[in-house]
């Protein structure tokens, strides 16, 4: 139990550390921020419910008023702002990434890893973000996909370092990738 | 680390987290749907008027939480202008610049305690499933605390890439950064062990 709370409680820190960290710029000019790499990890390394609740826990603290969210923003206005999709989103994508690498316990980490995190954090997430910036915009699905295409690129390379790093942390402590482990 | 809780003690302060919760719920549900001129002024007249009450201290807080949105509602105007619907592009990025000035003026004049309260009274059926609502509050207590002490050791790991390689640190440092919170967790979950503070039997 208190090694669950206190992986759920760093994973969500790390999430915010991430969100800090300084954004690198993709070949095309557009800034990626680390962030959504943190949801993603907490998923194919945590599992679903736990990757889920550090995300929540991450969620909670920028909802609590802690500026944490790429950027420096935080505070109840990020909830419902036009990427407040995204947000709502982070917790599903972190379960189905978690859920998909669980699933696909008998691949090389790597594989399974990266394709857990394209299908949660990039698929289910940007669905997530495309309705809600659809809801909160009043735009249409191309203008929305338009706008938020740039930015897929940038977040399928971050789906595919998580995969890398899930199988570097699962040589180093193999006892804290949970995804395998339990 | 700060929040962006204001200091200075405003009318806002002295009312129930809760009810300005549920306020700022029914007010966004209500709102966030409109695209009336008139009802949207009288809005954003209500929000801007709700800041002038809270201060100097507070409007300063706001704009600095806009920069960001502002671009984003830029990107929305420019849209519906190119749909040549300016009119309804002014609406809706007005729209969501007072729904969020209204949201972060609930974040401003709560402290964390009462945050929190209100949080762990909403989870108080988990005990039915033996689950114990406080875990909440340890839980954001040692998230809190791991924030800025996972800040400095990544800043750790980029000087020392800098004393190693004339490039700049990239995706390189992630891995030990990883893999340093991820011990770290190890090593209090041993330290919240030896000290009992949570009952043995529950498991998450």
């Amino acid at each position: 139990m208190e090694r669950t709370v206190m992986m759920i409680a760093l994973f969500a820190a790390l999430i915010a550390v991430l969100g800090l960290f300084p954004s690198f710029m993709l070949f095309s000019g557009v800034p990626v921020s680390a962030q959504s790499l943190g949801v993603m990890l907490a998923g194919v390394i945590l599992g679903p419910k736990r990757g889920a609740l550090a995300v929540l826990l991450f969620l909670a603290l920028v909802a609590l008023g802690f500026p944490l969210l790429a950027g420096g923003r935080g505070g109840l206005g990020a909830f419902v702002g036009p990427t407040a999709g995204f947000l709502f989103g982070f917790p599903v994508a972190a379960f189905v990434a978690g859920l998909v690498t669980q699933y696909l316990r008998r691949v090389d980490l790597l594989l399974s890893a990266s394709l857990g995190a394209i299908i949660g954090g990039v698929l289910v997430l940007y669905l997530f973000g495309a309705v809600g910036m659809m809801l909160v915009t009043g735009l249409g699905v191309t203008q929305v996909i338009a706008t938020l295409s740039v930015f897929v690129p940038g977040d399928i390379i971050k789906a595919i370092i998580s995969g890398i790093l899930a199988r570097s942390l699962y040589q180093a402590r193999p006892s804290l990738v949970l995804t395998r482990s339990v | 680390m700060l929040a962006l809780t204001i200091e200075t003690r405003t009318w806002m302060h002295q009312l129930p987290a809760w009810a300005k919760l549920a306020g700022l719920a029914a007010m966004t549900i209500l709102f966030l749907p409109i695209t009336d001129p008139i009802l949207v002024a009288a809005f954003l007249g209500g929000v801007s008027l709700l800041y002038a009450s809270l201060g100097r201290a507070a409007m300063q807080i706001a704009l600095r939480q806009f920069r960001p949105i502002l671009l984003i509602a830029g990107v929305i105007f420019l849209w519906h202008l190119l749909l040549g619907d300016a009119q309804a592009g002014l609406l809706i990025s007005l729209r969501i610049l007072a729904l969020v000035a209204l949201a972060n003026a609930v974040t401003i004049t709560t402290r964390l305690d009462d945050m929190i309260a209100v949080v762990t009274g909403l989870l108080a059926p988990l005990r039915r499933f033996g689950v114990s609502p406080e875990i909440f509050g340890l839980a954001v207590a040692l998230a809190i605390r791991c924030i800025p002490v996972l800040l400095m050791k990544g800043d750790t790991l980029r000087m020392s890439w800098r004393a190693r390689s004339p490039r700049r640190p990239g995706v390189q440092t992630l891995f030990p950064l990883v893999l340093v919170a991820l011990d770290d967790a190890d090593h209090m979950s041993e330290a919240l062990r030896a000290r009992g503070v949570l009952s043995p039997k529950q498991e998450l």
